[in-house]
């Protein structure tokens, strides 16, 4: 069982090392710290964190590749914090497992809320069939869903795709993932499907659909359900 | 008084490059010998041998032993290049594998025989050719020749032997050696090795002794060899006097004229100047004047030797055409400026021009003025013969013929009922005209005929006694005579006349051919238009395909620039323009380089070099001369053309690195100033932080938030600038997608935190507003530049608008700001690198307008600005839907 609220930065420069020590030491985390990939791979299987902040242009191996070999031995929710800021190279992380994706410079207080959606959402599957976000509740057994205790109606696909929004609430989803997952392969890259259904359930669920606050674009990436506080 | 001992720079600048040019090729070494046996293949091997003791990288390319042992015993030790088997109608030939030596870059390659003719489908008819090319590929030939071999000495050496030599190697060889090195025996020793059996095997010795062999012709070829080489050995210590700035004489200034007729003879004459330029140092000019009088297919072919034999010789081939042959010379040899003219001394000169000094020889004597002239034996027959031509008889063909005596009989035969009437006289006259008009429409030899035949006709059926030829009356008689007379005198002025005429016209056609391709050529805005014209003109004007290829600018290698009625090129034709454009020298089809290819290519060339070369597919021999020097036109000015276009290539590169230059200051000063500006907020705000001591928390909060602004601000000018490299360096992909504008516009403003403050943000989306194909980041960062850029001008409180609409084709987002707008000079710089508004900084970066100027003209829309009325800058863009 991995250390409760522990996480493992891979960063080879110092100065962000100590800059995240500082911050998430005040917001309760223990750090570990890796400045290499080789290390990072040690650590990650010595103190088991709960959370890795990854750097992708690490000295001795690209990032990237240090994920896979990750992923192909635990399960932990991966961060990626890098100065690549390209689509690709962001899509390309989160299809390589990663969790989610903050690009550097970056803000503290966004990077911390970030850490907590995604140690929240990695919390194992939930016994009850009921998930809740904000307003929004989805009941699976009942194939229900409610917006500020009121039933809204849905067509089955856009029910999939609440679904697949609310069970990865908080996390980052690339248009392909989503387009996979609701629609199916042959699907992937017909990106205005998914922009007529987000547009949908924004028109469904946001107090002001023009300035979404539940379901954000993630331009050039995809789509991120915000957790309601 | 002038110095004169000092060589003038030219020359001496022409010296450096001669050595320039030389480093770069290899270097050939001739042994020279005056025949066969005195062991030319042998020093050369021994020669080579030694190199390739000393570790240079030596291959034979080509010997040939003769069967002599010692020969084959130096042979043994070196690597030898396996023979290439040519099948040549049944017979298996054997030839040097100028690929493979080309291939294997060897140092040095030892070469035989370099007078050598190579089998037909070689890459080249001779030998020596072969070996021009591996020098020009830098690598170092020995070769052998005897000195019977050498173009302008094989007619004395025939004369001395009585044998014809075929195989001959043009002197300027010579002047490309860079060592020559004479193997000498005496003809004493050389008969007695023959006899030894080490030459010949004894059979054979004997023979060869009786005829080839003599003391006396090998005592003559000796001396030969010997003054060829004391000619070099003089000419280097001149060329070393001259480098070396010893005073001397230096190069002559001399210009030797030749006058090149269709006489097989002339070949002598040319020999014979070549030497003289040789011997005097001077350069030559060969000159054929090209007159309205009509050669045969026999001549033609013969003057075409000559010409090709003069520019072997290393002649400047100058064709002209002119009405008279000395006029044509004189004229050429004021223009070249000419200090000798050297002609062929007339055999059969006939007694009036002995009489009236009218012959070429004598004309040129009087007319030449300053310049020497030089009468040699031999030759001028030209001139005879062509007077002979005057009137030729077998021009026209046969029908023609019949024709006109038809004509003649028919005209006798109406006239013959009225004869009475008319009177046999103003028959004579009615015939006469028919005869003066007959050259409008016929040929020499038809009208000729006519002429002749009219008067009989007139005697037979009109004079009487009717049906004799006997004419009765003695005026008739003076009337025959001078009827016979005018009719042939007219008919014959007449054809000349037309001769002329043809000749100007043909000149004319020639002119406007090039005045036409120049004008074309002119008027061509690109290379491919240049190329493009100089095809059509070639097609036009030789009626042949043709073709043409251009090196390419990075890589060097041959193009072909194509236009679409152009046939496919088969890939060894390219190998042959490759071939001509490297070597600069004439080949394909009808030459003696690449005779296989299917064109004749030419190189083109500039003054700066060669860029390409032209192929022209000629369906007959290509008929040298005047049409050769037509084609010559051709490509210089074809030459000149692509130089041209090249040269404005460069100058607009120029600009632009100017430009550049000026941008790239612009840009340092900017960015070191919108670098440093938050950097400097950042360090002090911090470094105030760290020595605080207590202070009270708004302080604190107020530069926490001035590092903060200060770091999103240079965050901004990175991304900036990282967009902008992208944006220019031409990799930026524009994906289209179909998006949702108020998506777009959701997500540039989410970009900006608390720098929207109490700005209020309208937005105006028609409900029925449709996806728009972009590329959703970037144009969402196009949105974000404006947007920011709008906040910078726009007060606190006051809003700015943001509206969507949409036509049939296009999509258009209008952003407008409440701020102060911009003065009317500035709009149409504004989407410039850095361009602010009456030099104020506001905290923008300068590039974010010229960022989303490229994105969205990378879409195909394009961005305006104006002022609005109400004041405020307002922001259109259009994206095609």
């Amino acid at each position: 069982m991995s250390e409760p609220n522990s996480i493992l930065v891979i960063d080879d420069e110092v100065q962000i090392r100590r800059l995240l020590r500082i911050s998430l030491e005040d917001s309760g985390f223990t750090v570990h710290e890796a400045e290499n990939a080789k290390r990072g791979l040690q650590e990650s299987a010595n103190c088991r964190p709960s959370l890795i902040l990854l750097d992708l242009g690490l000295p001795d191996e690209d990032g990237l590749i240090l994920l896979k070999k990750l992923r192909e031995f635990v399960e932990t929710p991966v961060i990626i914090l890098s100065v690549r800021n390209s689509e690709k190279d962001i899509i390309t992380a989160l299809d390589s497992g990663a969790n989610d994706y903050i690009t550097k410079p970056f803000n503290t207080g966004e990077l911390l809320a970030r850490i907590r959606a995604c140690l929240r959402s990695y919390q194992p599957e939930q016994k009850t069939s009921v998930y809740i976000n904000g307003n929004i509740q989805i009941d699976f057994s009942a194939h229900e869903v409610k917006n500020k205790e009121r039933i809204v109606k849905l067509t089955s696909t856009e029910f999939s795709l609440l679904a697949l929004f609310i069970r990865n609430a908080g996390k980052v989803m690339t248009h392909q993932y989503i387009l996979k997952e609701v629609w199916g392969k042959p699907f992937s890259d017909e990106i205005q499907y998914l922009r007529v259904y987000i547009a949908q359930l924004r028109k469904k669920f946001e107090d002001d659909p023009s300035r979404p606050k539940i379901f954000i674009t993630e331009s050039g990436i995809g789509y991120r359900m915000l957790i309601q506080e | 008084m002038e110095d004169t001992t000092r060589p003038n720079p030219d020359e001496l600048l022409e010296q450096i490059k001669k050595t320039e040019q030389k480093e770069k090729k290899g270097k050939l070494k001739i042994y020279l010998g005056m025949c066969a046996g005195v062991g030319k293949t042998f020093s050369m091997l021994q020669d080579a041998s030694k190199a390739h003791g000393r570790g240079t990288d030596v291959l034979i390319g080509y010997v040939e032993t003769h069967g002599r042992a010692e020969t084959e015993f130096l042979l043994f030790y070196m690597p030898q290049l396996p023979r290439k088997k040519i099948s040549y109608k049944g017979f298996e030939l054997e030839e040097m594998d100028v690929d493979t030596i080309l291939e294997k870059k060897p140092k040095l390659v030892v070469v035989d025989e370099l007078a050598h003719t190579n089998a037909p489908g070689s890459r080249h008819n001779k030998r020596y050719l072969d070996v021009l090319e591996l020098l020009d590929n830098g690598i170092n030939v020995y070769t052998a020749i005897n000195v019977q071999h050498i173009e302008s000495l094989a007619d004395t050496v025939s004369q001395i032997t009585g044998i014809i030599i075929k195989e001959t190697v043009p002197d300027s060889i010579f002047d490309i050696a860079d060592e020559i090195e004479l193997v000498d025996i005496s003809p004493d020793e050389l008969i007695q090795r023959l006899s030894d059996g080490k030459v010949y095997t004894a059979d054979k010795a004997k023979d060869a002794v009786e005829n080839f062999f003599r003391k006396g012709n090998l005592s003559a070829l000796r001396e030969l060899s010997l003054r060829l080489a004391a000619d070099r050995v003089d000419r280097q210590v001149r060329d070393y006097m001259q480098e070396n700035r010893i005073p001397g004489p230096w190069k002559s200034t001399q210009r030797i004229l030749i006058g090149i007729g269709p006489n097989p003879n002339s070949s002598d004459l040319v020999r014979w100047a070549r030497r003289i330029a040789y011997t005097m140092e001077a350069s030559w000019v060969a000159v054929h004047v090209d007159t309205p009088i009509q050669l045969n297919e026999k001549q033609k072919l013969s003057l075409n030797n000559n010409l090709d034999l003069a520019r072997e010789l290393g002649a400047e081939v100058v064709i002209t055409s002119d009405i008279d042959v000395v006029k044509g010379i004189i004229r050429i040899a004021k223009n070249e400026n000419a200090t000798h003219i050297v002609v062929g001394k007339s055999q059969n000169r006939n007694l009036f021009s002995k009489i009236f000094k009218t012959d070429i020889v004598n004309r040129i004597l009087d007319e030449s003025g300053k310049i020497d002239v030089y009468v040699v034996s031999g030759d001028t027959e030209t001139v005879d013969e062509q007077k002979k031509f005057r009137l030729p008889a077998a021009q026209s063909d046969i029908s023609k013929y019949i024709i006109s005596s038809c004509l003649i009989f028919l005209v006798a035969a109406i006239c013959y009922p009225f004869s009475d009437i008319l009177g046999h006289q103003t028959v004579a006259l009615i015939l006469l005209l028919v005869v003066s008009l007959l050259p409008l429409i016929m040929g020499p030899g038809p009208v000729l005929l006519a002429a002749i035949l009219s008067p009989m006709i007139w005697n037979y059926f009109f004079v009487p006694p009717k049906f004799t030829l006997w004419i009765s009356k003695s005026e008739d008689i003076l009337t025959f005579i001078m009827f016979f007379i005018i009719a042939y005198v007219t008919g014959v002025l007449t054809t000349r006349i037309r001769q002329r005429e043809k000749a100007i016209r043909q000149r004319e056609e020639r002119a406007v051919a090039l005045y036409n391709l120049a004008n074309d050529l002119s008027k061509a805005i690109n290379l491919d238009e240049v190329v493009k014209e100089s095809v059509k003109n070639f097609k036009k004007v030789f009626h042949s395909e043709a073709v043409i290829f251009l090196k390419e600018e990075d890589t060097a290698l041959l193009k072909q620039v194509i236009d679409n009625q152009a046939e496919n090129i088969p890939e060894k034709e390219f190998s042959v323009a490759e071939w001509v454009c490297a070597n600069g020298k004439r080949a394909g089809k009808f030459t003696d380089s690449l005779p296989f290819a299917e064109y004749v290519y030419y190189p083109i060339k500039g003054p700066r070099g060669i860029y390409g070369s032209a192929g022209i597919k000629f369906a007959n021999e290509v008929q040298f001369g005047e049409q050769e020097a037509l084609i010559e036109n051709f490509v210089n000015q074809v030459g000149s053309a692509v130089e041209r276009e090249l040269l404005n290539k460069t100058a607009g590169k120029t600009l632009i690195l100017e430009e550049s230059e000026k941008l790239y200051k612009t840009l340092f000063d900017s960015i070191s100033h919108e670098l440093k500006t938050p950097i400097a907020a950042i360090m002090a705000a911090s470094s105030y932080l760290t020595q605080m001591k207590g202070g009270d928390k708004d302080t604190r909060t107020d530069i926490y938030n001035e590092i903060s602004t200060a770091s999103i601000r240079l965050n901004r000018l990175v991304e900036n600038l990282l967009d902008m490299a992208r944006l220019e360096s031409g990799k930026l992909v524009v994906n289209l997608s179909a998006c949702d504008v108020q998506d777009l516009i959701n997500g540039a403003l989410n970009q900006f935190g608390t720098e929207i403050g109490t700005r209020k943000i309208n937005i105006d989306i028609p409900e029925n507003m449709p996806f728009v194909k972009v590329d959703f980041v970037l144009i969402e960062q196009v949105l974000k530049n404006i947007i920011q850029n709008a906040l910078l001008y726009t007060p606190a409180g006051a809003g700015i608008d943001i509206k969507v609409s949409f036509d049939n084709e296009y999509s258009y987002i209008f952003i407008s700001d409440n701020g102060p707008g911009i003065p009317e000079k500035g709009i149409e710089h504004i989407f410039e690198k850095f361009y602010r508004v009456d030099n104020k900084t506001a905290g923008g970066t300068g590039l974010g307008l010229s960022i989303s100027k490229g994105i969205i003209e990378a879409h195909k829309g394009t961005i305006t600005v104006v002022n609005k009325k109400s004041g405020g800058l307002k922001f259109q863009i259009k994206i095609p839907k």
